[in-house]
C-alpha cells in the first residue's frame, strides 16, 4: 500500500502553476474503468452518428438552412444563439468540415444505459490526461496490458495530425501546422504545449502570428514563415480583434480575413459555438432524425427549455429536484444542482430563469454510476463521467475509450477539474470477453 | 525556430548572466571592506553609490532610497524585486522567459532555476545573507553556475543554445567592461602610485574570478596596463571583452552559418567588426586613447550588436523566400 500510495504522488503531473511557482495537480486515480469491445462498438456507433448529424446541421444553418426552414427546429433558437455567426453565412469551409475535433460528455444512468450529457464542439480539452494517464499505467502494471488485450491509445498526436494536414488550404500537400495557445498562463497549455510536441509542430502565441495580404505566417528567427493550418485552442470571441473582441490580446490581426480568402484553415472551424449551446443540443436527435433518418444510437438526456413555456412551468415548480444549466458556460460554472443546494441559490437561479429563459435548461438529476477509486488507501465509489475524443478528417476516427473523469468528493457529481474533479485511465478491451 | 522563443531563450541566459555578475561584484566589496584599514573601510561603508553606478544602476537607486551605506545598496541590489537589475529580480525575469520555453530547454535547467529562484524568495535566503553573507553568495554564485554547467552538457547545441551563448557573452562583456572603467576610474592622476589604491584593484580582478589568471601570468605585481590588457584582450581568459565578443560572433555565425570573415546581416558585421578590431590591437592603443573612453565605446557597440541581433532574429518583417541565402548576397570584403 505504501508503494501504491508513493505512486500515486508521484504520478500526478502539473496542470499549471502560479506566479508563485505552486504547481495545481489533477489527481489521477489508479484503478482503470474498463468497457467491454461490445459496449464500445456501440458508443463508438453513437459517436460518429451524432459528430455526421453536427456538422451536417453546421453547414446547413450556415447554408440553405433547410432545417429551420422546414421548421424542425425553431429559427429563433439557431439565430439567437451566442455563438452563432451570422458573418459566415454562405462561406465554405475546408472539405465542408466545421468540428473536426469533439469532446462529447457521456455519462450512465441507473440501468447502465450511455447518455449524452452534452457535446464540445469548440475546444475540447482533456485529451493529453488520456494518454499520460496511459502512459502512466503503462508503467505501473505492464503485465496487466499484455494479459487483458488493452486497445491502444498513443495514436491520437498522429490522427490528429493527419486530420489538420487533411483540412489545409485546397488540399495542399505537406502542410505546416501549429498549434495556437493563449499562452502559458491558461490552465490548458500543459496540453496545448503536449500535443504540439506529440505532432512535430511549433505551438505559437498570436503575437507569433503576422497577416500580409490574407496570408498568414509564423516569425522566426530565418524570417516569415508561411503557415498553412492552425490547430487554435482560443474561443472564437478572442481569435481575431478586427473581427470579433476588439480589446482581445490573445488572437491575430487580419486571421478571420486570411481564413475567409481561403488561405488558412482553422480547427476547429468559426462558428462551431452554436452546436455547444445547451438549447441546441436538445435538438440533436431530432437533427439525426432529419439529416440520417436514422434513430440516435445514443439518447440525450431528459432535457427541459425554460424558453417554452410548459417546460419552465415545470422547471419552477421541480428546482430543488433539477439540475439547471447555463446555455453557453463550460466547466460546471453556472449551474444549480438542486439537491445539493440551498433555499437561497435555488431562488436565485429561480430569479435568473425568469429574466432570460432562453439562456436556461434543466435536466433531472441522474444516478450517474460510480466507480471503484483508490481513496486514503481504500476503495470506495466515486461518480464518473466519459469523454471520448471524436476526429473528423478524411475518416472519423475515435481513440478507444476517453477521459473517464471522477468527482473525488464524496457525493459530488460534478467532475469537472477546475471544481475538484480527477481522472482515471480507461480501457477499451479488444474482441470478444 | 520561432522569434519568440529565441527571444526567451536570449533574456533568459542574460538575466543569469546578470545576477551571478551582480553576486561577485557585491560580495567581492563587502569583503573589500575587511582589507582596508577601519578608517578607510568605514568610510567606503557609508558611501556604496559607486557599486550601483559600476553596474548602471545608481539612477535606479536614488529614485528608491536617500540612504547611500552598504546594507541600503545591498538590499536594493539583492532583494528588490522591483528593480529588473537586482539579483532577486534578474532572477525573477529568467525563470519567466524560462516559463515561457520550458519544451525548449531541459527539464534540469528548469529545475535548477526554479529551485535556486524559490529559495531566493523564501526566507531561508534572508536568513542566510544576515547569518552570513559570503556563504549566501557564495550559494548565488554557485547555483547559477550549476545552471550554466548544465546547459552546456545537457541542452542540444543547436539554434537555441546560440540564442543562450548570446545573451551570455553580451551581458559578461558589458559587465567586464563596466569593471575595467570603475578600476580606472580609481586610478589616481599620478600613476606612480597605484600602491594606494592596491585592494581596490584586487578587489576587481577578483569580481571578474581573474585574480589567478592575472598571477599566473603575471605573478603577483599589479600593473594597470596588464590588468588592461587581461580584461580586454586577453583570448584565452573567458571574462575578457575579446573572449566574450568571439563568443558571440561565433553564435551569430551558427545561425546564419556565415563563416567568419563574411557577414549576412548587420549584427554579424558589428561584431565581426569589434571582433577584428580588439583581435587586431596592442592595449598600448587603447591605453594612449583613455580606457573611459575605450569603454564608452566599448558599450555603445555592444548595444548596436544587441539591437541588430533583435532586427535581424526577433523582429523579421520579410517572408523567408526573400531573405538573402546566407553568405552569398551580402557577404563582402571589410
Amino acid at each position: 500500500m505504501a508503494d501504491l500510495a508513493f505512486l500515486n504522488q508521484g504520478i500526478t503531473f502539473t496542470v499549471y502553476s502560479d506566479n508563485q511557482g505552486t504547481e495545481r495537480i489533477f489527481p489521477f486515480d489508479l484503478v482503470p474503468r474498463v468497457i467491454p469491445a461490445g459496449e464500445w462498438q456501440r458508443i463508438e456507433a453513437g459517436l460518429v452518428q451524432r459528430i455526421t448529424a453536427l456538422n451536417l446541421f453546421l453547414h446547413d444553418i450556415y447554408h440553405a438552412q433547410t432545417i429551420l426552414r422546414d421548421k424542425v427546429i425553431p429559427r429563433s433558437y439557431v439565430e439567437g444563439a451566442k455563438h452563432f455567426r451570422p458573418e459566415f453565412m454562405g462561406f465554405n469551409v475546408p472539405r465542408n468540415l466545421y468540428i473536426h475535433i469533439c469532446g462529447t460528455d457521456l455519462v450512465r444512468d441507473e440501468q447502465g444505459t450511455y447518455l449524452v450529457l452534452e457535446d464540445n464542439a469548440r475546444c475540447p480539452s482533456g485529451v493529453s490526461y488520456v494518454l499520460e494517464n496511459r502512459s502512466t499505467l503503462k508503467r505501473v502494471f505492464p503485465r496487466i496490458f499484455e494479459a487483458y488485450g488493452v486497445r491502444p491509445v498513443e495514436h491520437y498526436a498522429d490522427e490528429l495530425l493527419r486530420l489538420l494536414q487533411y483540412i489545409a488550404p485546397h488540399g495542399k500537400p505537406s502542410p505546416t501546422v501549429a498549434v495556437l495557445t493563449p499562452g502559458i498562463h491558461n490552465s490548458a497549455y500543459f496540453e496545448h504545449s503536449f500535443l504540439a510536441r506529440q505532432m512535430g509542430v511549433e505551438i505559437v502565441e498570436g503575437r507569433d502570428l503576422v497577416v500580409q495580404d490574407d496570408h498568414v505566417f509564423m516569425r522566426t528567427t530565418k524570417g516569415l514563415q508561411p503557415l498553412d493550418v492552425v490547430y487554435r485552442r482560443i474561443d472564437d470571441d478572442f481569435i481575431d480583434p478586427r473581427v470579433f473582441r476588439p480589446d482581445s490580446l490573445l488572437g491575430v490581426p487580419g486571421l478571420v480575413g486570411a481564413y475567409r480568402a481561403g488561405n488558412v484553415s482553422l480547427a476547429n472551424s468559426i462558428g462551431t459555438g452554436v452546436a455547444d449551446d445547451k438549447v441546441m443540443y436538445y435538438f440533436v436527435p431530432r437533427m439525426i432524425r432529419y439529416y440520417l433518418d436514422q434513430d440516435p444510437i445514443l439518447p440525450n438526456v431528459t432535457t427541459y427549455l425554460a424558453s417554452e413555456p410548459d417546460d419552465r412551468k415545470f422547471i419552477l415548480e421541480h428546482l430543488p429536484e433539477l439540475v439547471v444549466k447555463s446555455a453557453n458556460e463550460a466547466g460546471g460554472y453556472g449551474m444549480l444542482v438542486g439537491p445539493h443546494s440551498s433555499t437561497a441559490e435555488i431562488e436565485k437561479f429561480r430569479r435568473l430563469i425568469q429574466a432570460d429563459p432562453r439562456n436556461f435548461i434543466a435536466q433531472p438529476t441522474l444516478g450517474l454510476s460510480r466507480h471503484p477509486c483508490l481513496v486514503d488507501g481504500r476503495f470506495e465509489g466515486r461518480h464518473v463521467d466519459l469523454r471520448p475524443y471524436v476526429l473528423y478528417g478524411e475518416r472519423i476516427t475515435i481513440i478507444p475509450g476517453g477521459l473517464t473523469r471522477v468527482a473525488l468528493r464524496k457525493g459530488s457529481l460534478v467532475v469537472n477539474s477546475s471544481q475538484g474533479g480527477g481522472s482515471k485511465d480507461t480501457w477499451v478491451l479488444e474482441g470478444e470477453e | 525556430m520561432l522569434s519568440r522563443v529565441a527571444d526567451s531563450l536570449f533574456w533568459l541566459s542574460r538575466y543569469v548572466e546578470r545576477a551571478e555578475n551582480v553576486a561577485r561584484i557585491i560580495d567581492v566589496n563587502a569583503q573589500l571592506m575587511l582589507d582596508l584599514s577601519p578608517a578607510k573601510a568605514e568610510a567606503l561603508s557609508r558611501q556604496w553609490l559607486p557599486v550601483a553606478a559600476c553596474l548602471g544602476d545608481e539612477t535606479a537607486f536614488r529614485a528608491r532610497s536617500r540612504q547611500t551605506d552598504a546594507a541600503a545598496v545591498t538590499e536594493f541590489l539583492v532583494f528588490d524585486r522591483s528593480h529588473p537589475n537586482s539579483i532577486s529580480g534578474s532572477l525573477a525575469t529568467a525563470r519567466e522567459n524560462a516559463r515561457t520555453v520550458r519544451e525548449q530547454i531541459t527539464t534540469e535547467m528548469w529545475e535548477q532555476l526554479n529551485r535556486t529562484y524559490l529559495w531566493l524568495m523564501s526566507k531561508g535566503a534572508r536568513q542566510a545573507y544576515e547569518r552570513n553573507s559570503y556563504e549566501f553568495f557564495q550559494r548565488v554564485k554557485k547555483s547559477l553556475q550549476l545552471f550554466q554547467g548544465i546547459t552546456d552538457s545537457l541542452m542540444m547545441h543547436g539554434e537555441g543554445w546560440d540564442f543562450i551563448q548570446m545573451g551570455r557573452y553580451l551581458e559578461r562583456a558589458d559587465k567586464t567592461s563596466r569593471l575595467l572603467d570603475d578600476a580606472f576610474f580609481l586610478l589616481p592622476s599620478d600613476r606612480n602610485r597605484p600602491a594606494d589604491v592596491l585592494p581596490q584593484w584586487l578587489s576587481i580582478l577578483r569580481s571578474c574570478n581573474a585574480r589567478q589568471a592575472y598571477q599566473r601570468l603575471y605573478a603577483a605585481v599589479l600593473e594597470p596596463v596588464k590588468v588592461a590588457h587581461l580584461l580586454l584582450l586577453n583570448e584565452n581568459f573567458p571574462r575578457s571583452v575579446v573572449f566574450c565578443v568571439g563568443q558571440l560572433d561565433h553564435a551569430l555565425r551558427r545561425v546564419s552559418g556565415v563563416g567568419p570573415g563574411r557577414y549576412s546581416n548587420l549584427a554579424e558585421k558589428l561584431s565581426g567588426r569589434l571582433l577584428a578590431e580588439l583581435s587586431y590591437s596592442a592595449i598600448e592603443e587603447f591605453w594612449v586613447r583613455g580606457m573611459h573612453a575605450t569603454v564608452d565605446e566599448l558599450q555603445t557597440r555592444l548595444n548596436e550588436i544587441g539591437q541588430a541581433m533583435v532586427t535581424t532574429y526577433i523582429e523579421p518583417t520579410a517572408p523567408a523566400a526573400s531573405a538573402a541565402p546566407a553568405g552569398t548576397l551580402a557577404a563582402m570584403p571589410q
